[in-house]
């Protein structure tokens, strides 16, 4: 079937089947390789994009769930004003190990963030704890979003 | 090494080309091998280009599964070439180890092979250009000095770029690598300071990177039905309701073959889109022969574990003096049994791999492998192919830990590439057959007894250690050192073990056989130190005795007791160590130590217990790697991460548990990966500085970890947890 998505502020129409996961179609059917394959089951967080302002797991969501609610991915994330915090963040604290799911942790945070500007210890955590980072780059992950929301961060 | 580069090591060479045809893109392309004399033999290939513009490019041989070395490796380069770290641009080189050398991500053996090397090729690259500047000045090139990527001549009042030297440079005589002068650290300008990882700004931009990422003209993909139980064979398959289906180009059966070890047989589907091929996998018919393995599983590993523990062992491990009569003579005999599960590595980023076979018979390959020269060498093996046929594009890696060592997926997606010649084919594995066709941190059991005299010193030591075996010896990954702390230096010690048979394949998993061995020896020699009535730093502290070097297996490395002790009394000040009980119902402190990998390292970890939950509040990292921390930025990263991921090994991994020979852990619900909300309150690290050269950090810090959170549960509860994960209830 013929879907319209709205990918980063763009229309883009697709052909495939309705139950064909988000993360697929941006992967295959889009070429945007930036939202990342990790477990296919929505345990690990890698997947993550944003719809409609909440942080989803890409891999279970269905385009046709999709269509007509505008999709952010990391490929257009600095389009958010969170967003560029956050990436500025990322950049700056240099939070990525191997980096694989680091594209889920940044919408994961700046979704955090657009709904929650000053964080405290406990939101980050119910904001992050879907993302899996198996190289455990958790201390600079949560210096990172303090960071980017203007919180002060030991030295 | 393969000897054509120790061959290439004796004479560095020297190639100026015309890039592009036009004079304006002239590069000199300046190859440099090193000489003898460094640690273990090894030679690097440099490969610098010094561009127009005066910027460099360096390019970065060895595979980044995040451990940092593309940007790392450079550093060294760039430091001794002379240049600032703003005018270099890092490229990830081809996997060609008779150009670059050596190319593993293994062993945190990267520091120790590259330290001299990498320097001496960047310092040799910059003496060519010095005496380049000398020749066209006609200057004694003592007389010059560099800095910023130009060459300096203070007396004559003038200076000239790298790129205005390049050509002539080129033409130069390469120097005596061994002789070339190297910076004195003082003089370091790149190295010794925090530098962000270069792929940094593509990764938050979400670029492609990874293997998993690679895009080609006319792509196909593969997905895989694979044989539930490791060796089973493939009996028969149907594939006429799969064939048919659009997008389906070929159905093919493939296997890992015995490369590297341990047959992995699948059939696999491969189309147009993974999510398509992958979904058709259920109306695919395969059967297997599984006969030979579906007896085994982890009930029966227990069952014999116990038996064997009871029985006479099969093997003496390591044996000096009489253990058995020290032990009678004691004043006190402690003994406990320590057991720890099979693990997978469970990167974030699947296995995969992509591959192209040419129309001439050749093999191309964009692979996420730590070692792609074994690679090479198995596909080359399995397909009887020349390895010189073959193409190794390395890519970024989501994550290592040991699993890409194994090239399974590389050996498997060339028997697919050669199946639809002319097109690539990207393989790529779903979450289950990732767990499943892993090459698992093998279980074990141990048995210790230790005797300890009136005074409280450690007089006699025994271990039974159960491990998996074939053949009379363990296989991958199921060795124990003969050479543990505290038996190389306890007078009175036997060591021995008994084999287990099983039809998973084991491997090397982040700090292989050391995350273990720390756990069940520091734990148990905290119940010694605790029966001594002193605490463990003590007890390690007395039985190091006397500084001095004690020999390992490998002959290149020794153990310091000198070292050994720095880091223990580094840990035992910046924690403010009593060994006192903290006083507070729930709370404990916990010590552990390990060398592993050339590293030094002491740890000390503080819980809160509360209704059973363990909570981390604080870890501290006391290290020796030697005289220099290359990058701090990044080796403070490592050090918190293999923290936080020896803590997941301790606290929350499960078990991989296999029955009727298949392995049952198959999501990450089966195998929980640590999250956010398990992360210590607070990680402190304290680097021990010597004169010793420096030595790799992505292992070392991880072993002592966990048994520090297990005595500090011990501490905190009173309760002695003798097997992992650590559990209460």
């Amino acid at each position: 079937m013929s879907v319209v998505l709205t990918v980063n502020r763009r229309k883009r129409t697709v052909e495939a089947d309705a139950d064909k996961p988000l993360l697929w179609v941006l992967r295959e059917d889009l070429d945007m390789p930036g939202t990342k394959f990790g477990c296919g089951a929505g345990l690990c967080g890698a997947c993550t994009v944003i719809l409609d302002g909440q942080a989803v797991r890409s891999c279970q969501t269905p385009i046709a769930e999709a269509a007509g609610k505008q999709i952010t991915t990391i490929e257009g994330v600095t389009a958010l004003p969170a967003g560029q915090k956050v990436v500025d963040a990322w950049v700056k604290i240099d939070v990525p190990q191997c980096g694989y799911c680091q594209a889920g942790q940044i919408m994961s945070a700046t979704a955090l963030l657009t709904a929650t500007p000053k964080p405290s210890a406990e939101d980050i955590l119910v904001g992050m704890n879907g993302n899996i980072c198996r190289c455990a780059t958790y201390v600079r992950i949560e210096r990172a979003i303090r960071e980017a929301a203007g919180l002060e961060n030991e030295a | 090494m393969s000897t054509q580069a120790t061959a290439m090591s004796r004479r560095s060479f020297i190639a100026a080309s015309l890039a592009g045809g036009a004079a304006l893109t002239f590069e000199a392309q300046i190859a440099l091998a090193a000489g003898p004399g460094v640690p273990d033999a090894t030679v690097l290939n440099a490969f610098i280009r010094i561009l127009p513009d005066n910027s460099v490019i360096i390019g970065a041989k060895n595979p980044e599964i995040g451990q940092g070395i593309k940007t790392m490796l450079p550093m060294l380069l760039a430091d001794e070439l002379d240049v600032t770290w703003e005018q270099v641009h890092i490229e990830q080189t081809d996997a060609n180890d008779k150009i670059y050398g050596p190319q593993v991500a293994g062993g945190s053996t990267a520091t120790p092979m590259n330290w001299l090397p990498a320097r001496q090729a960047g310092a040799a690259a910059r003496a060519m250009l010095v005496s380049a500047a000398a020749a066209q000045w006609k200057v004694d090139a003592a007389s010059l000095t560099t800095a910023g990527g130009r060459v300096v001549d203070k007396a004559g009042g003038r200076s000239a770029t790298y790129a205005s030297l390049a050509k002539a440079a080129a033409a130069q005589a390469a120097p005596d690598l061994a002789k070339v002068p190297l910076k004195k650290p003082n003089e370091f300008r790149i190295i010794g300071t925090p530098r962000k990882g270069v792929d940094t700004p593509k990764i938050v931009r979400g670029e492609p990177l990874f293997g998993i990422d690679t895009r080609l003209p006319g792509l196909l993909h593969a997905a895989m039905v694979k044989c539930p139980a490791i060796g089973g064979t493939l009996a028969s398959y149907d594939d006429s309701a799969v064939k048919s289906a659009r997008g389906v180009v070929a159905v093919v059966p493939i296997s890992s073959g015995q490369c590297p070890a341990g047959k992995q047989d699948a059939v696999a589907i491969v189309g147009t889109s993974w999510w398509a091929v992958q979904k058709l996998r259920e109306k695919l018919v395969v059967k297997w022969d599984i006969a030979a393995q579906q007896g085994f599983s982890t009930e029966l590993y227990a069952k014999q574990a116990a038996e064997a523990l009871d029985k006479a062992p099969d093997a003496t491990l390591f044996k000096a003096g009489d253990a058995d009569a020290a032990l009678a003579k004691a004043a006190k005999v402690v003994t406990a049994d320590y057991s720890y599960p099979f693990l997978a590595h469970a990167t974030l980023e699947p296995q995969n791999c992509t591959a192209l076979w040419h129309a001439d018979g050749k093999l191309e390959f964009w692979a996420p492998s730590q070692n792609p020269g074994n690679g090479r060498k198995d596909v080359a093996a399995m397909m009887g192919i020349a390895p010189e046929a073959i193409t190794i594009h390395m890519t970024r890696i989501g994550g290592g830990f040991g699993r890409r060592l194994m090239n399974d997926y590389m050996v498997m997606a060339g028997q697919l590439a050669k199946a639809v010649p002319g097109r690539p084919v990207k393989l790529l594995f779903d979450r289950t057959d990732d767990l499943r066709n892993d090459y698992y941190r093998p279980g074990g059991w141990h048995r210790f007894t230790a005797g300890i005299d009136a005074s409280g010193a450690l007089v006699a030591f025994k271990d039974h250690f159960v491990t998996f075996g074939a053949g009379g010896k363990p296989i991958r990954a199921a060795e124990m050192p003969t050479s543990e702390f505290p038996a190389s230096v306890v007078p009175d010690t036997h060591l021995v073990q008994s084999f287990l048979s099983t039809n998973l394949t084991t491997g090397w998993l982040r700090a292989p056989t050391s995350n273990a061995m720390a756990f069940v020896w520091q734990s148990f020699m905290d119940e010694v130190a605790e029966a001594a009535g002193t605490d463990l730093p003590a007890l390690m502290l007395r039985t190091l005795g006397a500084p001095r070097d004690l020999p390992t297996e490998r002959p290149t490395v020794v153990f310091s007791t000198a070292r050994a002790r720095g880091v223990i009394e580094r840990v035992v000040a910046f924690s403010g160590w009593t060994g006192k009980p903290s006083g507070v119902p729930g709370k404990g402190r916990g010590f552990g130590f390990y060398f592993s990998h050339r590293g030094y390292f002491a740890e000390v970890v503080d819980v809160t217990v509360a209704d059973g939950a363990v909570k981390v509040d604080k870890v501290w990292i006391a290290g020796d790697i030697g005289s220099q921390i290359i990058n701090p930025l990044n080796a403070e990263h490592q050090a918190q991460g293999a923290a936080i991921d020896g803590l997941a090994q301790a606290l929350v991994w499960q078990p991989v548990v296999q029955e009727g020979g298949a392995v049952q852990t198959v999501t990450f619900s089966d195998f929980p990966l640590l999250r956010m909300d398990a992360k210590p309150a607070e990680i402190a690290i304290s680097w021990v500085k010597n004169d010793y050269p420096p030595t790799g950090l992505g292992e070392p810090t991880l072993p002592p970890v966990i048994p520090a959170v297990a005595n500090a549960i011990r501490a905190a509860t009173g309760k002695r947890l003798r097997s992992l994960p650590l559990q209460l209830a």
